[in-house]
């Protein structure tokens, strides 16, 4: 299919460039050689259901699993080493309420976390701090332990812990899991603020799209490993999903939510029909 | 009367060697576990940091069976239990507490047969309660100094990696997303937790040691808000404790004339008070909480 390369200033440097990455992970293949780049400053959601690959593809990124195929390369690195500074908020963070560290110590442990010796009071230090803060609305409770926030609330902290180096690409996986509605259109609301302000390319990883339709420049839509890409209108169509599902997709939209159904797999079927639901090789559009 | 006043003015109390020693290596080895037990805190790992004192004990009461210093013993046996679950690698909390759960239970096992041999075999009649509860008043000269060495390492080390290692302790893919090997980390605290484990065993005791790691942190984790401060108090708690202790249990030597009570009794007695102490001023602040959100998500 025709990849939209970017908004209009595809001509600067990508924040992040995946080519050709496939994943192998013991003898399955996680991700099939999937292929984007994207711009500073651009909001890019990356979809697909649970086990579609989205958490690999991240790990990928981060350089914590190795593509068996292709390269990744993130803005700011040279040389031998391709991959600039990433931040990046985990999946399922458990703060424990007892931890003893407010949101401002968890916030500077992502500007110094990495350091040896004891931290010393540092103005320049809590200056950044305070900024990042700022930037994620998180000023009211940033002398609150973090383990006592609700779950948007420490996304912010999470996010800002993240961002405090100034990279110029975020990763999150599943941040609006187990959110409310109101704490994720939050955390959207911050994220496409830092994006458009900062300049921030963010790959934000879901499994319901609905949340982030406004903000989102581009889709990335994972299913099987493989990937569509490009804006919503171009990749979430019937026609598009169900090539890349193997089978039959529905999409249907309906008071400005997108729903996308998979037809449901024959489970009684000859095994024939029920292989024909393994996507095929990657054919020649993708 | 007047000598339990002589006693609480310290007049013989601070001129006895003793006591001296027991309250350095005592003091010392309670500052240590406090610091690495805000660690151990934090990673969840308590029941991991109990299950190596017991195999620690194993080393201990081998020490006394081959006439090698109980410091030396402890830390081996220790470092060996330690070394081991870091590098099983056991990642998934339940899988970790199965692992842990039946590595200490061999622990106990050698424990208790090397125990058996020194007191059948060997004239050591007081092993057993040396290794499991702990001799402060009796810590040898070259005891003092090994654990001088112990204690001063372990500082260094968590002085040093203070920030990596708390990172890591919160979260392990945040502090590798920043560089941070995550599992040099790891064998860097197990280290510290067999140095603080020995060091406690020597002083209180392998079976007790638990609690000079566990109770000050768990206290201090309660009522600071900030890691450092939490160490600091942590530390101040264990301290006090066992100096407190050391001072109660030569007290009671003129409570019960001829014998005094087990300094360790003293001293988790006195730990327990705080923890219950700092209870009460948390519980109004937890109870303000609407919904714990940490926990609400992970209950599975």
């Amino acid at each position: 299919m025709t990849v939209r390369q970017g908004p209009p200033q595809a001509a600067v440097a990508p924040a992040l460039t995946v080519a050709a990455v496939s994943v192998r992970l013991g003898g399955r293949e996680i991700l099939r050689n999937v292929d984007f780049a994207l711009g500073p400053g651009e909001f890019t959601g990356l979809i697909g259901s649970n086990g579609a690959g989205k958490t690999t593809l991240l790990r990928t990124i981060l350089g914590f699993q190795s593509p068996t195929r292709g390269t990744v390369q993130v803005a700011g690195g040279s040389g031998a080493r391709r991959r600039g500074p990433v931040g990046y908020v985990p999946q399922k963070i458990h703060l424990d309420p007892d931890l003893p560290m407010r949101a401002r110590d968890l916030v500077a442990l992502g500007l110094d976390g990495n350091r040896l010796g004891l931290p010393l009071p540092s103005p320049a230090n809590r200056r950044l701090v305070e900024e990042m803060l700022t930037a994620v609305d998180a000023q009211a409770f940033a002398d609150e332990r973090v383990g006592h926030l609700s779950g948007g609330e420490q996304q912010r902290v999470l996010i800002a812990h993240a961002l405090i180096r100034r990279p110029s690409l975020l990763l999150l996986d599943e941040p609006l899991a187990n959110l409310d509605v109101r704490s994720a259109s939050e955390v959207v609301g911050v994220l496409a603020r830092l994006a458009r302000e900062h300049r921030i390319a963010v790959l934000l990883s879901a499994h319901d799209m609905n949340p982030l339709l406004e903000v989102m420049d581009r889709v990335i839509y994972l299913a099987d490993g493989r990937a569509a890409v490009g804006s919503v209108d171009e990749v979430v169509r019937g026609d598009v999903l169900s090539e890349l599902y193997g089978h039959h997709v529905d999409v249907i939209r309906v008071h400005g939510r997108i729903l996308v159904v998979v037809a449901p797999a024959d489970h009684t079927g000859d095994p024939s029909e029920h292989a024909a639901l393994v996507p095929p090789e990657p054919r020649s559009p993708r | 009367m007047t000598s339990v006043l002589s006693v609480l003015f310290a007049a013989g109390f601070l001129a006895s060697g003793p006591v001296q020693t027991a309250l350095l290596v005592g003091g010392g080895a309670a500052v240590v576990s406090a610091a690495v037990g805000v660690f151990t805190v934090i990673r969840g790992q308590s029941f991991a940091g109990h299950a190596l004192a017991d195999i620690s004990s194993a080393g201990g009461a081998l020490s006394f069976l081959i006439g090698l210093n109980p410091m030396l013993g402890f830390l081996g046996m220790a470092a060996i239990g330690a070394g081991g679950m870091e590098l099983v690698g056991v990642r998934r909390m339940r899988g970790r507490d199965l692992a842990t759960g039946v590595v200490f239970g061999v622990g106990l096992a050698l424990a208790a047969l090397f125990l058996y041999l020194d007191t059948t075999s060997t004239s050591t009649t007081g092993a057993t309660v040396t290794v499991m509860f702990g001799s402060m008043f009796a810590i040898a000269p070259a005891t003092a100094l090994y654990a001088a060495a112990a204690g001063l390492v372990a500082l260094v080390v968590v002085a040093t990696f203070y920030r990596p290692l708390l990172l890591s302790s919160v979260n392990e893919e945040l502090a590798a997303v920043q560089g941070v090997r995550v599992g040099l980390m790891g064998l860097l605290y197990s280290l510290v937790l067999a140095l603080a484990v020995s060091l406690s065993a020597i002083t209180v005791g392998a079976v007790l040691s638990t609690a000079l790691l566990i109770g000050p942190a768990a206290t201090a984790l309660r009522v600071a808000k900030r890691p450092g401060p939490a160490t600091l108090l942590a530390a101040g708690i264990g301290l006090a404790a066992t100096w407190l202790g050391i001072l109660l249990a030569y007290d009671s030597y003129t409570w019960t004339p001829g014998h005094g009570w087990p300094v360790s009794f003293f001293i988790v007695a006195l730990v327990m008070a705080a923890y219950l102490l700092a209870r009460p001023a948390t519980a109004g602040r937890a109870a303000a909480l609407p919904l714990d959100p940490g926990r609400a998500g992970t209950g599975a």
